[in-house]
C-alpha cells in the first residue's frame, strides 16, 4: 500500500494534442480516489500513465514514494480492473486470478490460498473451474475484481469497471466494490464518467476537464462549494439551473434580477461576498432540489418564492421533476410527489437562497 | 367454424387428401428445403469433382494394370512391398512435416514484425511479402530450378563469390530434398503469414496491458497470451497447409520430377510418375489413396481441439 504522487504531469500526443495538461495531485495511503469527467477529459489518460500503459511526456508520477516514469507496468506493483474486464478466454477464472502470481513465482500453496481467500471476498468460490465464457457480465466484474485482490498491490486501479453492466447490477457492484476497499484498503484509483459513481465511492472526488483538474475534495464539499461552473454542473443529478442574472443593490441589500418580475433576495449573510459584483451580469446557479412547492410551515429565513408554468412534469415515483422554461433557458425544479402539479398551470415555488451559487461568466468560477 | 386440412391431421383424424399444388408449396415453404436447394449447387460441385473423382478412384484401386479384372487391395500389397513406395512415404512425411514446420515458424516471425510495423508502412511490406504465394508456384519454380542449376546456378555463383563452397543443389539426394523443402517453404510462408497476422490483430491490446500490469515480460505475453489466443488459428493454419504440402505437386515435378533415383518423389508426383506417364492408372489412384487415412486421422485431433477451444473461449 502506498501514495500516489502525480506532479506537473503531461501527456501530449503526436501533433501537438494535449490530453492532460500539467495536472498535480496527492492521493494519500489507503484513500479511494474517483477521477471523474465526460470523455476526452483526460482521467483514463491520468490512470493509464499511473499504470504504465501511457508513457509520461512531462512531470512525474511517484508510487509509494519512489518515481515509476520509466519503469514498466509489471515492476510498479499495481493492479488494474479494465472497462471490459481483460480477462485472459483461454484460462479458468482459477488461472485468470493466479497467473500474476504465477509470473511472480509465488508457491503453489501461497497462490492457492491468496485465489481462495479472494474467491471468498468476492463470492465466485463455485465458478474457480470455469471459463469466462461461461460467466455472466457481473460475474467476469468479479473476477477481473479477484484477479486485482489476490496480488495484494500497492495501488489498484480501475477504469470504468462498471461501465458495461446493466443499472441494477452497476448499484450492486458499486456496493462490493466499496465493502472490498473497507476490506483490503487497499489506495484505489478509480475512473469514471458516472457522477453518482464517484460520489457513493469516493473518500475524495477529482474532476477534470479539458485535461486539467477542475477540483478535488470530498463529495459532499464537491456538492455544496463547487469551485467553477463545471463541476456545479457536474455534480448532481439533475443538473444544476443555471439563469442569467443581474445584481443589483438597493438600500444595502442585494437582489437578483432574473426578469422585471422575479427579484430574489440575496441572504444576508452573503451579501459581504457578492458586493463588490453588484451592477454585473452573473449567472445564478441553483440545485432543482431547492426548488421546491411551497411548505405553508416553513419559515427559515432565505426562502423566496415565485410563480412558475411549468411545461412538463415528470413523476419518478420518490419526487416529482418539473420543467418550465425562461427566456430559453430549462429550468427544473424537483417536488414533492404528494404535491399535485399539472403542466401548463401556474404554480408557486420556493427557492433556498441558502444554498444558492454566483458565477463569475467571464471566468466560469463560483463567487 | 370450418376446419381446414391441417386442422384435421392435427387433431390426428386422417388427412383429408390435399391437393397437390397445397403440398407442394408448403413443402417448397419449409426452411430444411429452402436451405437444401440453396446449397444443391455446391453439393452438386462437390458430388461431381470430388465424390465421383475419389469414389472412382478407389474402384480402379482395385483392379488390375489391364482393367480388366477386379483383384481387391492386390496394389496395396504391392505398393507396400515396394522399397521406392516405402521411401515415399517417408519422404512424403519428412517433406510435409519439414516444410510446414518452417513455413510455420517463419510465418509467425514475419507476422510479429509487421504486426509491429506502423499500419501505414504495414501494408507495402504485406505486399511484397505475398508475392511468392500470389505467382503461380509452376513458374517460381522454374526461376528457382535456373538459381539451382548446376552450370549457371546463381546461388553457387553468390557462394563461390564469397569464398564457399559449390553446391550441387539438385544433383545430391541431400541437397535435392532440401532443395524441394525450400522451395516449398518460400512459397507457403506467406500464407501462414497473413493467417497469423490476421489472428494477432484480433487479439485484444487489453490482454496484453493485463498480462503487462500482472507481471508478464514480452516473451511471457507471447507464450501465455498471444499463443493460447491463436490456437485456432494455427491449428487450422497448419492443417491446411499439411493437406496442401502433401499433396504438392508441381515444385517436385518441375524442380526434381522425383529425381535423383526417386528420391525427392512425394504422393502426388509418384502417382503421377506410376499412373499416368508408367501407364499403370490402377496402381497410381493405389498411391494417391494413400494420403486419405493419413491427413483423415491428423485432420479428426486437429479439429477436435478447434471445436473443443471454440467451445470453451468464443
Amino acid at each position: 500500500m502506498a501514495q500516489v504522487s502525480i506532479r506537473k504531469v503531461v501527456k501530449e500526443y503526436e501533433g501537438g494534442v494535449q490530453a492532460v495538461k500539467g495536472i498535480n495531485l496527492e492521493i494519500d495511503d489507503h484513500e479511494f480516489v474517483v477521477l471523474v469527467g465526460p470523455s476526452g477529459c483526460g482521467k483514463s489518460t491520468t490512470l493509464r500513465m499511473i499504470a504504465g500503459l501511457e508513457e509520461i511526456s512531462g512531470g512525474e508520477i511517484a508510487i509509494g514514494g519512489g518515481v515509476v516514469n520509466d519503469i514498466p507496468p509489471r515492476d510498479r506493483d499495481i493492479a488494474m480492473v479494465f472497462q471490459n474486464y481483460a480477462l485472459y478466454p483461454h484460462m479458468s477464472v482459477y488461472d485468470n486470478m493466479a497467473f500474476g502470481l504465477m509470473l511472480r513465482k509465488f508457491p503453489k500453496e501461497e497462490i492457492r490460498r491468496r485465489v481462495e481467500n479472494a474467491a471468498q471476498i468476492l463470492d465466485i468460490k463455485v465458478l474457480l473451474d470455469r471459463k469466462p465464457k461461461a460467466l455472466s457480465g457481473g460475474q467476469r466484474q468479479r473476477v477481473a475484481m479477484g484477479r486485482a485482490i489476490v496480488r495484494d498491490p500497492k495501488v489498484f486501479l480501475f477504469d470504468e469497471p462498471l461501465s458495461n453492466l446493466d443499472a441494477k447490477l452497476r448499484v450492486q457492484m458499486r456496493t462490493e466494490i466499496k465493502k472490498v476497499h473497507q476490506t483490503v484498503k487497499t489506495t484505489t484509483v478509480y475512473v469514471t464518467h458516472d457522477q453518482v459513481e464517484a460520489m457513493t465511492l469516493a473518500d475524495r472526488v477529482v474532476v477534470m476537464n479539458h485535461g486539467v483538474i477542475e477540483q478535488v475534495g470530498p463529495p459532499q464539499e464537491l456538492y455544496h462549494h463547487p469551485q467553477t461552473k463545471f463541476v456545479a454542473g457536474f455534480i448532481g443529478s439533475p443538473a444544476m439551473n443555471f439563469i442569467p442574472t443581474r445584481l443589483v443593490e438597493t438600500s444595502g441589500a442585494l437582489n437578483l434580477e432574473l426578469s422585471s418580475d422575479i427579484v430574489l433576495p440575496i441572504p444576508e449573510d452573503r451579501i459581504g461576498r457578492y458586493k463588490a459584483h453588484a451592477g454585473r451580469e452573473l449567472l445564478f446557479g441553483i440545485r432543482p432540489e431547492h426548488m421546491t412547492e411551497v411548505r405553508p410551515n416553513d419559515h427559515r429565513p432565505g426562502l423566496a418564492s415565485f410563480h412558475a408554468t411549468p411545461e412538463v412534469v415528470e413523476p419518478m415515483g420518490a419526487e416529482t421533476l418539473l420543467h418550465f422554461w425562461k427566456d430559453g433557458h430549462e429550468i427544473c425544479a424537483k417536488f414533492d410527489p404528494g404535491v399535485a402539479v399539472e403542466p401548463g398551470v401556474r404554480t408557486p415555488m420556493a427557492i433556498d437562497m441558502n444554498r444558492m451559487h454566483l458565477i463569475d461568466p467571464k471566468t466560469d468560477r463560483v463567487l | 367454424m370450418a376446419l381446414d386440412a391441417t386442422t384435421i391431421t392435427e387433431t390426428g383424424r386422417p388427412a383429408a387428401p390435399a391437393t397437390g399444388g397445397m403440398t407442394l408449396q408448403r413443402f417448397a415453404r419449409r426452411r430444411s428445403t429452402i436451405a437444401f436447394l440453396m446449397a444443391l449447387p455446391l453439393i452438386a460441385v462437390i458430388a461431381g469433382l470430388v465424390a465421383w473423382p475419389a469414389g472412382y478412384a478407389i474402384y480402379l484401386s482395385t483392379l488390375n494394370r489391364r482393367m480388366t479384372s477386379f483383384i481387391g487391395l492386390g496394389n496395396f500389397e504391392i505398393l507396400l512391398d515396394s522399397e521406392t513406395f516405402r521411401m515415399v512415404i517417408w519422404q512424403s512425411c519428412i517433406f510435409a512435416i519439414t516444410a510446414v514446420v518452417l513455413k510455420a515458424l517463419l510465418g509467425f516471425w514475419l507476422a510479429h514484425m509487421l504486426h509491429h510495423i506502423p499500419t501505414k508502412g504495414q501494408r507495402v511490406w504485406r505486399g511484397m511479402l505475398l508475392l511468392p504465394w500470389v505467382v503461380p508456384p509452376a513458374l517460381s519454380t522454374l526461376g528457382w530450378w535456373w538459381m539451382f542449376d548446376p552450370s549457371y546456378s546463381s546461388l553457387n555463383w553468390l557462394l563461390t563469390a564469397m569464398g564457399g563452397p559449390s553446391i550441387p543443389w539438385l544433383g545430391e539426394p541431400g541437397w535435392a530434398r532440401a532443395s524441394v523443402i525450400i522451395v516449398n517453404v518460400w512459397a507457403g510462408t506467406p500464407f501462414f503469414m497473413i493467417m497469423y497476422l490476421a489472428a494477432l490483430k484480433s487479439v485484444p491490446d487489453q490482454l496484453y496491458e493485463a498480462a503487462a500490469i500482472d507481471g508478464a515480460t514480452g516473451w511471457q505475453g507471447l507464450r501465455f497470451v498471444t499463443l493460447p489466443m491463436m490456437r485456432n488459428i494455427i491449428s487450422i493454419t497448419v492443417l491446411f497447409s499439411l493437406i496442401v504440402t502433401f499433396a504438392n505437386y508441381d515444385i517436385v515435378r518441375v524442380l526434381t520430377n522425383g529425381g535423383p533415383r526417386d528420391l525427392t518423389h512425394v504422393f502426388a508426383s509418384y502417382a503421377f510418375q506410376v499412373g499416368v506417364l508408367s501407364g499403370n492408372i490402377p496402381r497410381g489412384a493405389a498411391v494417391s489413396l494413400f494420403m486419405f487415412p493419413l491427413l483423415a486421422t491428423v485432420a479428426f485431433f486437429m479439429l477436435r481441439g478447434v471445436n473443443q477451444r471454440n467451445r470453451e473461449m468464443a
